[in-house]
């Protein structure tokens, strides 16, 4: 089995900077002829690269259009939607900054996805809480571009100037002749005015919006609570099979022999066969597929196979094994240096009082809801696919790898996402699909069950960390140390999501840190999840400033904001990174909004964190109760954050509370056990996500501060895991340093 | 292998030569070819797959297509008033803006409607076990209540409101 090859495509991914985006506009005549839209009105389209060579393709329906914005006659106003849908409310966020620039009522609008082709649309991924970021500058451009070519229409036919006229609400007016245009009517004339400069479009200012903040519901709700096919699993072609596919549990088992002809007489079974695969985790292993007249044929009879795997090369890993190593290399070895910052030695030296603890977290899964499906068509050298992708256009390239075909012959329709959570950024389910599809001859959809997903995941890495801090005389931190214990892939780099970063908290800004490295083998495939690194590492930093702070005998708070230091970027001219005074800003308001330091009764505690990550600035606070028994009572969680402006109140509540919930879940109750190479965990009865009855009420505010909005998919993530744990140890004295508290007695 | 007949959402559906083990489920999702009814995890434990069999919530991913027949299965697409005019809890999932990636809302809902159908003032402990069976992967339970709330507040201020397939 090979590394997963995916470390440096995550990393670009994440690192990609918003940048001026160079937009420039496909010739329109091209365009319009291209689209056969020119009927229905008001047509943009944008191409980020090449605009000589007409992108778009040819398009005989009107919905398949490459643009962002399509004003028709009848009134509606189409904005297309370029990321995947994965839950993070991305298909609403968007195009409401178009709408936004645009004046568009929102009410005329209708979002539509958008076809996957990075082309012309630039980045369609879903990952590391990027798509609204990088998609601000293009969509405001898009929606301020299209409005004022409607105002150049209307300023001609009334002849009058363009700055005499104003929009509102799909509607051009001329206020001082009492005249209004509707956008519909206008679009034909429209489409015939000249394109501005982008660059010299003016763009609003946050005081200006009129739609952009308010609380918008999600443009499919409706279809989602009427139970309309949008999902991937939803997905039905002409013709379409059902298949399911069975692979070795212990990554990198091969198939030795399988009862091929037992499964093929089965009732509804139409093929049964081996596929060798390319033995790359993110893309093809080898398995057994089968293909069947119905879902249930598919799935009950891969329940029948008998699989004799060859496990000479699969993985071995044990989790327990793992445990025990790095807790002896965390007492006997020091690791190899990252980040030397300052003078630590000596400060430890001088230091009137220093302090150490050692802290765990476990192996996650992501487990959406959906379980990982496709359905592909493969034929005459070309495929069609139909995903629920966090990656469409890489998804795509990867089938055209797995079968040999050019990219340009492989078509990805980007489904709707029943969870993402990091999970479909690979896409292993759409090279299985395609390769089933290619050696079957027919269209299928392959659906794994629950059982295939917690078993063949990229999974959270656990992580270790011996952590030491310097106390100087006035009760501040002087310096800081975490020996880092984690685990290697075959490029002698950290695994996927289990490296360390100088945006992770305290590196960049504290001025005598130390980070040392120890990679464990352990061959188990890895990657993203929810605030990919932060998601562990805030849990034991955050944690053990706590601690600091108590040793220290100071205000946790107090403690925190004298770390942090002058308000500043901590890297000129990056807004992606961290501000200390943004990160003031939202500690002080979590403490306000939770009543920090008010006195609270016998057994209940408040307990505060702060984590930066994915360019979101988080704090949050538990007020959480614990009884004898270690039941918990969780009372209430505050949170304060900074990602800019907001862009839909209602979506970013909701992420921010789903979020913390979602690490509250985690941080009770969630752990793998790996051994012999294979997960333990089969369903979610071992897998106990939390349930409604146990879910605590998440207070959320924002700063709206006028920096470019960030995504919030992830940020809100990282900080509740500490601030329950901080909480828990205010209550009872008992201070948790591994995860899941499930391990120590806790309940809720 | 048998030949049923499946009545969901007041209409007639045949279905021929389907496994006796089929589960119901997948004989509504393939065969009747409605696909709001959802497959999470296939052992009852998620609550995605919930329609109402004869009024009552079951899990049909481990309920029987058989032992459907002679019943009246109900599913997410049954259960608006008709085609205008959606079950209250319908609206409220959109006022209050409940879904995040969606995929558990169908299920929630069926689940959230039996309980109002038999119980239109629940208290929060009653919500609570109505529910519990239903899991949210991106934890949007806190709009769930609220919407759960205002639906019920609707429903018991206008009985009208409670006719149709509420
Ligand atoms: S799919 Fe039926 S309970 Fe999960
Ligand atoms: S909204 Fe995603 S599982 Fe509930």
């Amino acid at each position: 089995m090979n590394q997963i090859p995916t470390q440096d495509i995550i990393e670009e991914m994440e690192n990609t900077r918003p940048g001026i985006l160079d937009l420039r506009v496909v010739d329109r005549r091209t365009f319009l002829k291209l689209t056969g839209v020119t009927s229905t009105g008001l047509v943009l389209g944008f191409t980020i690269r090449d605009a000589a060579s007409p992108v778009f393709a040819a398009a005989d329906n009107e919905f398949t259009a490459n643009e962002f914005v399509r004003i028709a006659t009848d009134g509606n106003i189409y904005l297309y939607s370029k990321n995947p849908e994965i839950g993070q409310g991305i298909k609403t966020a968007v195009p409401m900054i178009i709408a936004e620039e645009l004046d568009a009522d929102w009410s005329d609008v209708i979002v539509e996805q958008a076809p996957i082709n990075e082309e012309v649309y630039g980045r369609q991924s879903a990952g590391g809480s990027r798509s609204l970021t990088t998609a601000w500058d293009q969509v405001r451009k898009a929606g301020a571009a299209a409005r004022a070519m409607l105002v150049s229409a209307a300023a001609k036919e009334w002849g009058v100037p363009e700055s005499e006229c104003r929009t509102e609400a799909s509607s051009v007016f001329h206020d001082a002749s009492n005249r209004k245009a509707a956008y519909a009517r206008l679009a034909l004339k429209a489409a015939e005015e000249p394109l501005p400069d982008l660059d010299a479009l003016v763009l609003k200012k946050r005081s200006e919006y009129k739609l952009l903040g308010k609380r918008i519901t999600g443009v499919d709700n409706h279809k989602v609570v009427t139970g309309q096919p949008l999902f991937g699993v939803d997905a039905v072609i002409p013709g379409m099979r059902y298949a399911s596919y069975l692979k070795c549990p212990a990554a990198g088992g091969r198939v030795k022999s399988a009862n091929l002809d037992e499964i093929k007489a089965l009732h509804g079974v139409e093929d049964a066969f081996v596929i060798e695969g390319n033995n790359e985790p993110t893309e093809l292993m080898p398995g057994v597929a089968i293909v069947a007249n119905s879902t249930w044929a598919a799935i009950s009879a891969k329940n029948k196979l008998k699989v004799e795997w060859d496990e000479s090369q699969a993985t071995k890993a044990s989790w327990t094994e793992a445990q025990k190593n790095a807790r002896d290399i965390a007492k006997n070895k020091s690791g190899d240096v990252l980040y030397d910052i300052g003078n630590i030695d000596g400060k430890f030296a001088e230091a009137e009082k220093s302090y150490e603890a050692f802290y765990e977290y476990p192996f996650l899964s992501h487990a959406p809801l959906e379980p990982q499906n496709c359905t592909a068509w493969v034929h005459d050298g070309k495929a069609e696919l139909w995903a629920p992708t966090q990656r469409p256009e890489q998804g795509g390239n990867s089938v055209a790898g797995i079968l040999g075909i050019d990219k340009k012959n492989v078509e990805v329709h980007q489904l709707r996402v029943g969870g993402g959570f990091g999970r479909r950024l690979m896409n292993d389910y759409m090279c299985e699909a395609a390769a089933i599809s290619a050696q079957a001859g027919v269209p299928v959809k392959l659906q794994w069950t629950r059982e295939d997903d917690m078993a063949h995941d990229f999974y959270r890495v656990g992580g270790f960390h011996a952590l030491k801090g310097a106390i100087d005389k006035e009760g501040k931190l002087s310096a800081w140390h975490d020996h880092f214990i984690t685990f290697m892939g075959s490029n002698k780099k950290p695994v996927t999501g289990g490296d360390m970063r100088n945006s992770e908290f305290p590196i960049d800004f504290f001025p005598d840190t130390r980070i040392t490295q120890t990679m464990l083998p352990l061959r188990v495939p890895t990657g993203p999840w929810r605030s990919p690194r932060s998601c562990g590492i805030a849990f034991a930093v955050q944690s053990f400033i706590s601690e600091l702070a108590e040793e220290a005998g100071r205000d946790h708070v107090e403690f925190l904001l004298d770390m942090l230091g002058e308000p500043r970027w901590l890297e000129q001219g990056n807004i992606d990174a961290m501000n200390t005074g943004r990160a003031a800003r939202v500690i002080k308001l979590a403490a306000e909004k939770a009543g920090w330091g008010k006195p609270m009764p016998k057994g209940r505690g408040l307990g505060m964190a702060f984590h930066f990550s994915h360019a979101g600035h988080f704090a949050e606070v538990a007020d959480i109760s614990v009884d004898e028994n270690k039941k918990l009572t969780i009372h209430k969680i505050t949170v304060a954050g900074d990602v800019g402006p907001i862009i839909n109140l209602s979506g970013a509540e909701n992420q921010s509370q789903g979020a913390v919930i979602d690490a509250l879940s985690t941080t009770l109750g969630l752990q793998l056990s790996i051994e012999n190479g294979r997960i333990q965990e089969t369903n979610f009865h071992q897998y106990p996500i939390l349930r409604m009855n146990k879910a605590p009420d998440v207070a959320v505010h924002f700063i709206e501060s006028d920096y470019r909005p960030t995504g919030l998919g992830e940020p809100a993530l990282p900080p509740a895991a500490p601030a329950i744990c901080n909480a828990i140890y205010a209550a009872s004295g008992i201070r948790v340093r591994d995860l899941p508290l499930s391990k120590h007695g806790f309940s809720v | 292998m048998p030949d049923i007949q499946l009545e969901v959402n007041g209409r007639d559906y045949e279905i021929k030569d389907i496994a006796p083990d089929t589960p119901l489920l997948w004989a509504i999702r393939d065969h009747v070819g409605l696909v709001g009814t959802k497959f999470g995890c296939g052992g009852g434990f998620c609550g995605a797959c919930t329609v109402h069999l004869d009024g009552n919530p079951v899990r049909s991913c481990s309920v029987l297509a058989t032992s459907a027949v002679g019943k009246k299965v109900t599913t997410i697409e049954g259960i608006a008033v008709d085609d205008t005019v959606l079950h209250p809890l319908q609206e409220a999932w959109i006022e209050h803006d409940v879904p995040q990636c969606g995929y558990c809302q169908a299920g929630q809902i069926m689940s959230a409607a039996a309980l109002l159908s038999k119980n239109s003032n629940p208290s929060d402990s009653d919500i609570d076990d109505a529910m519990s069976g239903n899991l949210c992967r991106c934890a949007t339970y806190i709009r769930i209540r609220r919407a759960i709330r205002t639906a019920a507040a609707k429903i018991s201020g206008n009985t009208s409101r409670t006719g149709g397939n509420v």
